[in-house]
């Protein structure tokens, strides 16, 4: 009986187990988990581990054989107090706040005045100028530069063909820096104002067509029914794209490569490019990811800033 | 002054469609009127016509004496509630309410006086500080009605503006409106496909279909005499029974014969207007409430007639009853009282003073 009694105490406890272990599986976290785990490798593998990576080389000397010391700031951290001290990184700081934001705010005016264009074109035709419009950002961007880079060759740009039609002298585009600044810019806005376009284009169809008979009536002008009517509608979609195109901006290389390759004398580099430029050209690996590590606190602001405002205006709006 | 008036207004559609097909309305001054129809009729476009967010192909629209037709809405002196309340998410019920008078650049004081006035009608001023999203349906039709009175405007347009409310809350607002139009007075133009807010709320009813309008009348008039079998058979719940019969005419009295062979006597007073139809096809209709149980006390003109009936709903203060003669449908109210059972011959009476004769040629109430 004793012998009977124990094995079936067993058996039951064993059951426990098991089930324990079911529900413990059947759990919705646990299957919440299990469903993004392939997600959090990709993250981990190609964003966590580069970036914790590139936080260490950023430590090391030259040499990549120990720590790069510096005079007045702990171990480790010399590579940056080299770069507090050179005018040419500041230069490329100022340089690439200078280009990604004039860069975000052309491409978001236009992007903005090309949706609303196309908002009041009928349905039929819509489709057909949608596409076209989207095509430079569908293009590869350093193909695309290419074609902008002999419109702006010195000797054979047909931009300056055209303006010499008009009497305009011909402007040396890639060669001053004033001029390669905004070249760089323009091929950027021309690339990515489309992106903005047909985000902004998603964001106008959803605001609700009563809103404006109801300001309509109210006795909003058109501008004021944009002003308080279709603006605010779109203020997350709009803060949500401009974050987005800021650290995509920011982080650009391929045009800056293609077109001006930093100069005239460094005048246009943006952090990526100067990265490339002193991790690889130069082969001070760690010095150019002490570089590419500045635009990480800048965005990271930006980003505060703009998902506290969406947070917010999603509270109250939704 | 704020009399509208519809000249011959039509609305066209690309491909010749046509929503409005040149309708004439004159409305009072402080007049309460509901257009009402089914889907597709062209109230809403009516309404939005006399908004001004439609654009009218022919005839003309005047408010106040003034033509309208070319006047952009906002210089119309009209307000609008709209059916799924358009209220300015990111705006407090306060913002929403004052928008329009801040457009019109009206002093601080004075729109803080209206609002607050208007919200005290509405019984809102809880809420001033919230955004619509924290609001019940109710309270944001409430709001969309402030909005429209603190702009004291000539009209009040109201586009279906308690069709997103359930039931419940559909009657009480129902009330709330009619209380706010007898405050503040404004000439009202209503659009509803529901025949009982439109009889509720009416100073007049305009029925309209297929782009037309059918009649015009204070809903009572439309009750008792409806002037198509469209009006007839849309003004009242259950609708009008319709059956087909002939008019017969023997030694000068004339009687309905219906298909199953029951005859119906028509009034003395009544042979007259339908004598021209004798001998020939008509439809006879009749509203299910007087078709009821044989009860001695009924003294209109009752009729005798032996049914029986197919479905047998209890409603608790009253009985519907269906019947089918010769395929028409046929509904009766009984006395919840009245053993009535599905399959077993019922004896009711119908109220001849109350019936309509229907010319099926064209469908006109004789």
């Amino acid at each position: 009986m004793a012998a009977d009694g124990s094995l079936a105490v067993s058996a039951a406890s064993g059951t426990g187990r098991a089930s324990s272990l079911e529900r413990f599986a059947r759990r919705r976290s646990t299957i919440a988990f299990l469903m993004t785990l392939p997600l959090l490798v990709v993250v981990i593998g190609l964003v966590g581990y580069p970036a914790a990576y590139g936080i260490y080389l950023s430590t090391l000397n030259r040499r990549m054989t120990g720590f790069m010391e510096g005079d007045w700031l702990p171990t480790g951290l010399g590579n940056f107090e080299i770069l507090f001290d050179s005018d040419t990184f500041w230069m490329v700081v100022w340089q690439s706040c200078i280009f990604a934001i004039s860069a975000v705010l052309l491409k978001a005016l236009i992007g903005f005045w090309l949706a609303h264009m196309l908002h009041h074109i009928p349905t039929k035709g819509q489709r057909k100028w949608r596409g076209m419009l989207l095509v430079p950002w569908v293009i590869p961007p350093a193909l695309s530069t290419l074609g902008w880079w002999w419109m702006f060759d010195p000797s054979y740009s047909s931009i300056n063909w055209i303006l010499n039609i008009f009497a305009v002298p011909a402007v040396p585009w890639l060669g001053e820096p004033w001029w390669a600044r905004a070249s760089v810019i323009i091929v950027n806005v021309w690339y990515g104002a489309p992106f903005f376009m047909i985000m902004y284009l998603a964001a106008l169809k959803s605001v609700p067509e009563q809103l404006y008979e109801a300001a309509a009536i109210d006795g909003a002008t058109s501008w004021q029914r944009l002003r308080y009517v279709t603006l605010p509608m779109m203020a997350n979609i709009i803060s949500i794209t401009v974050l987005f195109s800021l650290i995509v901006t920011f982080a650009n290389y391929d045009i800056v490569r293609v077109l001006t390759n930093g100069g005239p004398r460094d005048l246009t580099h943006v952090f990526a490019s100067y990265a490339f430029q002193v991790g690889i050209l130069s082969s001070n690996i760690p010095r150019g990811a002490a570089v590419s590590l500045f635009m990480f606190p800048i965005l990271a602001v930006c980003a505060f800033f703009v998902l506290r405002g969406v947070t917010r205006r999603n509270k109250e709006q939704m | 002054m704020a009399e509208v008036s519809l000249r011959r207004i039509v609305k066209a559609y690309e491909g010749d469609v046509q929503a409005v097909k040149g309708i004439n309305l004159e409305i009072a001054d402080h007049e309460f009127v509901v257009l009402v129809g089914p889907s597709g009729c062209g109230k809403s476009t009516t309404l939005r016509m006399i908004a001004g967010l439609e654009e009218i192909t022919a005839g003309d629209i005047a408010i106040g004496g003034t033509v309208v037709n070319d006047i952009p809405p906002r210089d119309r002196d009209i307000a609008m509630v709209f059916q799924n309340y358009a209220l300015y998410p990111h705006m407090s019920v306060y913002d929403n309410m004052a928008f329009g008078l801040t457009l019109r650049k009206f002093p601080k004081a004075e729109i803080d006086k209206r609002v607050k006035e208007a919200a005290r009608i509405l019984d809102i001023t809880p809420l001033l500080e919230r955004k619509p999203k924290a609001l019940s349906g109710g309270q944001r039709q409430r709001v969309a009605m402030g909005r429209a009175i603190v702009r004291d405007p000539k009209v009040f347009l109201f586009d279906e503006p308690l069709s997103n409310l359930d039931a419940k809350l559909r009657v009480q607002m129902r009330t709330e409106i009619k209380k706010v139009h007898q405050t503040v007075n404004t000439t009202t133009i209503y659009v509803t496909h529901d025949q009982v807010e439109a009889m509720t709320l009416a100073d007049r009813v305009v029925v309209m279909n297929h782009g037309i309008i059918e009649q015009v009348g204070p809903p009572q008039e439309l009750y008792h005499n409806p002037a198509t079998k469209f009006v007839a058979g849309f003004i009242g719940s259950p609708a009008m029974n319709f059956i087909p019969a002939r008019l017969e005419e023997t030694s000068g009295a004339l009687r309905l014969m219906l298909p199953d062979g029951a005859t119906l006597n028509v009034p003395e007073a009544r042979v007259a207007r339908y004598r021209s139809h004798a001998g020939k096809p008509v439809l006879f209709g009749i509203r299910p409430e007087h078709l009821t149980d044989d009860k001695p006390t009924d003294k209109t003109n009752p009729a005798p007639l032996t049914l029986t009936p197919e479905v047998i709903e209890p409603m608790g203060m009253e009985t519907l009853a269906h019947f089918r003669i010769d395929g028409a449908e046929v509904s009766a109210r009984l006395d919840p009282a009245t053993p009535a059972a599905v399959g077993q011959p019922l004896r009711l009476i119908a109220h001849m003073d109350q019936m309509h004769i229907i010319d099926p040629t064209n469908d006109k109430v004789l």
